[in-house]
Order: C-alpha cells, then sequence, then structure tokens
C-alpha cells in the first residue's frame, strides 16, 4: 500500500469540502439529536410509565442498519441532504434520549428533596441542581452519540451525501488507496478529537468532579 | 431490554410506522406502496440465487462466520483479562476506538488491500465485531462482587470451576449484552458487502440505488431492518434462557 502524496496536495480543496460537510453533517445531526432528546427524556423523566416503552422502541430503533434506515426515508425526503440529516439525528436521538433519562433517573433523591427543602422552584432545581449532576452521563452520550455519527455520516456517501465517505468511493471506483486511506485516517481522527475535546469540555464544566476517578 | 419491554416496542413500532407508510408511500406522488407489492410478491422473489430466500442466506453466511470467529477471538480475551484483571485500560478503551472506525471504509479498504472475495469482507466483518464483545466481556468479570470470588475460594472451588461456574454465570448479562452489540453491527455492516461485489441483501439496496429502482431498494431495507429487529430480539431471547434467574437485573 503506497500513498500518493501528490494525489492529497492536488485534491486539497476537495478534501477540505468533504471534510467541511462531515463535520456539518454530524454536527448539525448532534444539535438536532440533543434537542429533541432532551424534552423527550424530561417527560420520560416526569411520567416514569413512558420510559420503559419509550426505552424499548428506542432500542429497536437502533437495531436497524443505517443504510437501511437511510433508504427507508428515501420515499418521503428523496435523495437529499434532509435524508441523512434525518437519519443521522435517528441515531444520535437514541444514544442522547437515553444517556439524558440515566444521568437524570441517577441524581440521589435525597439531593433533590434538599433543593426543593431550600424552596428551589422546579425549573431551577432541574437547571441548577439535577442537570450538572447528571451532567457526566449525558456528555458519556454525546460522546458516543459524536464518535458514532461521524463514522456513519460515511454511510450517506451511498445516497449522495457523505463527506469523507466521497473519498471512500473515489477510491473504490479508481480502484486507487490513497482518497481511501485520506478518507479513512481523517474520519478517525476527527472522531477521536471530537471526542477528546468533550471530554475536556465535561472537565472544564464540572470543577466538582475533578480528581474522582469516573 | 425485558419481554414486556419487546412487546411495547413491537406494538409502538407498528403504531407508528403503518400510519407513517401509508400516508408517506401515498402522498408524495412517487407511489412506492403498489410497486413495492409487486416486489414482494413477484414469483421470482421467492425462488433463484437472486431470490429473497438466498439473498437472506448469504446475509445470514457471513454474519454467523464472523460472529464464529469474532467470539473465538474476543470472548477469550475479554474474559480472560477481566478474570486476571489485567489490561483494563486496553479492554475498556477499545470499543471507543472501534467506533470511531468507519465500517463503510474498513470494508473498501479490506477490498482494496486483499482484493474481490469474501476474505477482505470476512475480515473487516471480524475487526468490527470484536472491540464491543471484548470491551463488555471484560466489564462483566470486573462487575463479580470480590466477596463472591473469595467465597468461591474458600469453598474449595478450582480456578476452572470458580470461572465457569461462579464468575461467567455473574458476568453473563453484560458477555450477552456485547454479543448482541456486534451481532446487530456485523449484520448491518454485512449490506455492505454487497458493495464490493458480494451477495448478501445489501444487493437489493446497492443495485436499486444503481438502478434507482424504488421499490428494489425499499424492499431490500425493509427486509434488512426486519431481520435486525429479529436477530435483536432473537438474542434476547436467548439471554433470558441463558441468565440465571438469581442474577437478572
Amino acid at each position: 500500500m503506497t500513498i500518493d502524496w501528490s494525489w492529497i496536495t492536488r485534491h486539497a480543496a476537495e478534501i477540505g469540502a468533504q471534510m467541511g460537510q462531515h463535520v456539518t453533517l454530524a454536527g448539525l445531526s448532534l444539535v438536532f439529536g440533543l434537542a429533541i432528546a432532551f424534552p423527550l427524556a424530561l417527560v420520560a423523566v416526569r411520567w416514569p410509565r413512558l420510559y420503559g416503552p419509550s426505552l424499548a422502541l428506542t432500542g429497536v430503533l437502533f437495531t436497524v442498519p443505517s443504510l437501511a434506515l437511510f433508504i427507508l426515508l428515501i420515499p418521503f425526503t428523496g435523495l437529499s441532504i434532509a435524508t441523512s440529516l434525518i437519519g443521522l439525528t435517528i441515531y444520535t436521538l437514541l444514544i442522547l434520549f437515553r444517556n439524558i433519562v440515566e444521568g437524570l433517573r441517577a441524581v440521589p433523591a435525597d439531593v433533590r428533596e434538599a433543593a426543593r427543602a431550600l424552596g428551589y422552584s422546579k425549573s431551577r432545581r432541574l437547571l441548577s441542581v439535577e442537570l450538572p449532576i447528571a451532567l457526566p452521563v449525558i456528555v458519556a452520550g454525546i460522546r458516543i452519540a459524536a464518535v458514532t455519527t461521524i463514522g456513519m455520516v460515511t454511510v450517506t456517501a451511498l445516497i449522495g451525501q457523505g463527506g469523507l465517505g466521497q473519498l471512500f468511493i473515489t477510491g473504490f471506483t479508481l480502484h486507487f488507496t490513497t482518497p481511501l486511506v485520506v478518507g479513512f485516517v481523517l474520519s478517525i481522527a476527527l472522531a477521536i478529537t471530537v471526542d477528546l475535546l468533550l471530554a475536556a469540555l465535561l472537565w472544564w464544566v464540572t470543577p466538582w468532579q475533578r480528581g474522582r476517578s469516573a | 431490554m425485558n419481554k414486556s419491554g419487546m412487546r411495547h416496542a413491537v406494538w409502538l413500532l407498528v403504531a407508528i410506522s403503518a400510519p407513517a407508510a401509508a400516508i408517506g408511500l401515498n402522498a408524495d406522488g412517487l407511489g412506492v406502496a403498489g410497486p413495492l407489492l409487486d416486489w414482494f410478491s413477484a414469483p421470482a422473489q421467492w425462488s433463484g440465487p437472486t431470490g429473497l430466500p438466498a439473498r437472506v442466506g448469504e446475509h445470514l453466511y457471513y454474519m454467523a462466520t464472523a460472529m464464529g470467529i469474532a467470539l473465538l477471538i474476543a470472548l477469550p480475551i475479554g474474559i480472560g483479562l477481566g478474570h486476571w484483571g489485567r489490561g483494563g485500560l486496553l479492554a475498556i478503551n477499545v470499543a471507543n476506538m472501534g467506533r470511531a472506525v468507519p465500517s463503510f471504509g474498513l470494508v473498501i479498504l479490506m477490498f482494496l488491500l486483499v482484493g474481490f472475495g469474501y476474505l477482505p469482507v470476512l475480515v473487516a466483518l471480524v475487526a468490527l465485531a470484536i472491540p464491543p464483545m471484548v470491551t463488555n466481556s471484560y466489564v462483566g468479570m470486573q462487575t463479580v462482587d470480590p466477596a463472591v470470588r473469595t467465597a468461591a475460594v474458600a469453598l474449595g472451588l478450582s480456578r476452572w470451576q470458580r470461572l465457569f461456574s461462579v464468575e461467567l454465570p455473574i458476568a453473563l448479562p453484560l458477555v450477552m449484552a456485547g454479543i448482541r452489540t456486534s451481532a446487530v453491527q456485523v449484520l448491518s455492516t454485512a449490506t455492505l458487502a454487497a458493495y464490493v461485489g458480494l451477495g448478501g441483501l445489501g444487493r437489493y439496496l446497492i443495485d436499486g440505488l444503481a438502478q434507482q429502482q424504488l421499490a428494489q431498494v425499499v424492499g431490500g431495507a425493509l427486509v434488512v431492518a426486519a431481520l435486525a429487529v429479529l436477530l435483536e430480539a432473537g438474542l434476547a431471547g436467548l439471554q433470558r434462557m441463558l441468565v440465571s434467574p438469581g442474577v437478572r437485573r
């Protein structure tokens, strides 16, 4: 396996654009996933009877292979970027929902009661007591969702988007390893970088957790 | 997922997907529902080397061989490391590292390195299946209460007896969780085998996309999705049968 370095320099702009699309697709689906998962998780925590069924449903949906899910969206949204985005969002949503609920449910009851005794309103209790305590579990979910989504974006190359996944297809059609390896390495590097950044972010926003082992 | 959870999920899935499919497939003017029914009911679809039974068979063959090899590699490593309490950092992080690897890229990479055939795909599938099973079986072994381990030693059980009749049964729920994760992932990635010229259910997806035959693409996707859900349900059932009632959580 030899790498043609001149190919990389000649196609730097193209690689940059695909990297940009990759980051956009993964980033937007994470943001949308969070925006949808959060209220759903609050509902599930508030009415625990809903939690079992909704967790079971998200579990079943999560087993559906990504390519199949993307394709099942085609009759609704066509071969558009919306199809990729909705599909990716569904996967992030499933991971995030579970972790947000688990994190909020793990807040000790006595802490909750202490906050109530101190006269915290429901929303303030959520924002300044429960959420900070649940943050490590929630961020763990965001990290898993981010890394999974960054890998999954490449599959959307088969339905016309794909970010760095387009380099896989270029490598396959030209029978040429260089683009493939570039896409492969960049995708993994992006996933690891985002994972480490999120870990650092958690460390920074939860000073009381430092020095404790996870 | 427990039994009632599974039942809930299936009902919810039916309740959500049936009207969504009815509205979406007809209202958007594409009219997929009719061609889809034709696709499923065509006699050619149910026999011969390109029929559904053959494709499902190929797909399950890819999954079974890859999972068989991966199980033989991953479980001894994860269970061994967990039993001796070594290599924890590696065992825990290997699943995270595995998640970062884009499976689509790995399949094509192996194809370009090895050439056409089942071997490159098999290598990619095995490589993807190993990490979740190593991590989960390691964590499962680590969750065994040290008091239980000590009690087993005090009862005079040999190392192998302790491993097989005390520690493994307690670790089994997590070991099975790893196997389920890997199996579903391998089933999912096996659809990409068609991209590098192999068979399996991915053929319908890849060919249908290339020929712009929506019915074939959607039909194939439905079968893959159903197979994945059935696999997960089957493994969940297997887990219920295998896990001792005393350690169920």
